[in-house]
């Protein structure tokens, strides 16, 4: 086992753009041994009884806010929830004067999803608790690139020099942001593929290669990230319709069956099932969507743990 | 004292671990009900040790052998100086109506193996739990927990260190004592 520091370099994780390759290792070594715990018959362990967590979500979610209250409670923490979609937000009150009235309940750490890139940068400025971000808008969603690069190293080792494909909505997608951040970090050469209108300009400079053929981008990758099409975020039309983005930028079976051999696919959910992908790729024995969910556990509590220890 | 020096040296130490295998034996007659448990990390080399001369002795294996990480289950983890690294748990069976023995290296504060019984609660509950340590520093426990198989009894000072040192060939393993932690590093 290489000795890694055993501390995160930030207090925070509001991205992956902040933490270095050695907090990423650092995450994953901690992973592992949480994998082994939500496992076992019992799947708790007491390491954050006297900590507790609120879980603000401004905009909806299922995956992850299931994921992240099953890791807190597996760490044994006290959990609160909160959706802006029930609570004084409505009623004109300010994140920050939210964020400050669950604070003065004690409160040590704060999940938290929020439609403005940067809610979660702008609230650590001002207040004292750990921040995780769990998606800041079209910006970044650190969590989920971490447990897609977990996921992957799981399938193929370390990932210095794998050539890791992300495909689809580049544009508006945070999880697009975080898996480069991530992924280029460990090493690994990450192209995005999709329709020119869903790339932004100047993405290269963040040291990807950009295409615009799936064809060609399958045929090179190892693995491909496919991202749902965000119609929520999507104020004009990008694309004449579904249908001719499906054939043009989707994946199906037909298509992965010319390739030269298997490649991985993975989804961070929810799936636009015959858009992005056809069912018969989603549910084929390559895909590790569900083991991405899986995972999803094991890495946030990873984080929350070694957030809980830089605290001290 | 100024230096560190050998409380144990490497014949001496394989006597003492042939005499904890014959100790368990007493105990547990041929082991197949009962579990022997290294507490990661420092235990496990003790442990290895012993399943190995276990083996020897008893012609069989017929004992269950795991590794236990107890570093979630500290409650200090957030109050040390050094964070703690996590290691492997290997436990691939229940502890549920057996008889236990924890294994670890030095007993001190008692703090560990606290920390290694809340931890076995997780895997079944066991018929009995016992302890073995090679080294008992016995005025320096901050709990009422007392080992049932020792192999050395060292009276120190607080600040003193003791240390035991494996050889990875296994011959030339030793316990030494050192006159502060800082010292038994350096060396």
């Amino acid at each position: 086992m290489t000795t890694l520091k055993q501390q995160l370099s930030t207090p925070h994780v509001l991205g992956i753009k902040d933490l270095t390759p050695e907090d990423i290792r650092l995450i994953f070594q901690t992973a592992d041994e949480f994998k082994e715990v939500i496992n076992r018959p019992i799947k708790k362990v007491p390491s954050l009884r006297d900590i507790t967590i609120a879980n603000l979500f401004f905009e909806d979610s299922t995956r992850t806010r299931i994921s992240f209250e099953l890791a807190e409670k597996r760490l044994s923490a006290d959990v609160i929830n909160f959706s802006a979609s029930s609570s004084s937000v409505k009623k004109g009150e300010t994140l920050l004067d939210t964020v400050n009235n669950i604070l003065s309940m004690k409160v040590d750490m704060l999940v938290m999803r929020h439609p403005a890139p940067g809610a979660a940068h702008f609230l650590a400025q001002h207040i004292d608790a750990s921040i995780v971000n769990a998606g800041d808008g079209t910006h970044e969603h650190p969590t989920q690139a971490l447990l897609d690069a977990y996921s992957m190293q799981e399938k193929l080792g370390d990932l210095k020099g794998r050539r890791i494909a992300i495909l689809g909505d580049i544009l508006h997608s945070r999880v697009a942001l975080s898996n480069i951040f991530c992924l280029t970090k460990l090493g690994a050469k990450v192209r995005v593929c999709g329709p020119p209108t869903l790339i932004p300009r100047h993405i290269a400079e963040l040291g990807v290669e950009v295409s615009y053929n799936v064809r060609e981008t399958m045929e090179w990758c190892e693995v491909a990230n496919v991202l749902r099409i965000q119609l929520e975020r999507q104020n004009i039309r990008y694309f004449p319709s579904l249908r001719e983005y499906s054939r043009y930028f989707g994946l199906n079976k037909a298509l992965l069956d010319e390739l030269d051999g298997p490649r991985v696919i993975m989804h961070p959910g929810p799936i636009n099932r015959g858009v992005e992908l056809t069912s018969d790729v989603a549910d084929s024995e390559h895909s590790i969507i569900l083991q991405q969910v899986e995972n999803g556990v094991a890495i946030r509590m990873a984080v929350l743990y070694l957030l809980a220890v830089s605290r001290s | 004292m100024e230096e560190n020096r050998v409380i144990l040296d490497a014949a001496r130490f394989r006597l003492t671990i042939d005499r904890l295998c014959y100790q368990l034996i007493e105990t547990f007659d041929d082991l197949r009900n009962t579990c022997l448990i290294g507490i990661q990390p420092r235990g496990v080399p003790l442990s290895d040790v012993l399943k190995k001369r276990l083996h020897e002795i008893l012609g069989h294996s017929a004992f269950d052998y795991g590794k236990l990480d107890i570093t979630f289950y500290r409650d200090d983890y957030r109050t040390r100086d050094k964070p703690l690294a996590a290691s492997k748990t290997v436990m691939d069976f229940l502890v549920d109506g057996k008889n236990v023995v924890l294994v670890d290296d030095v007993l001190y504060t008692g703090r560990t193996v606290q920390a290694a019984m809340t931890a076995l609660n997780d895997f079944g509950r066991p018929a009995r739990v016992e302890l073995l340590a090679l080294v008992d520093r016995r005025f320096n426990r901050h709990l009422p927990i007392q080992a049932d198989f020792i192999g050395l009894r060292v009276d120190s000072l607080d600040e003193a260190y003791v240390k035991v040192q494996w050889d990875p060939a296994g011959e030339e393993n030793k316990i030494l004592i050192f006159p502060d932690k800082n010292s038994a590093f350096d060396s």
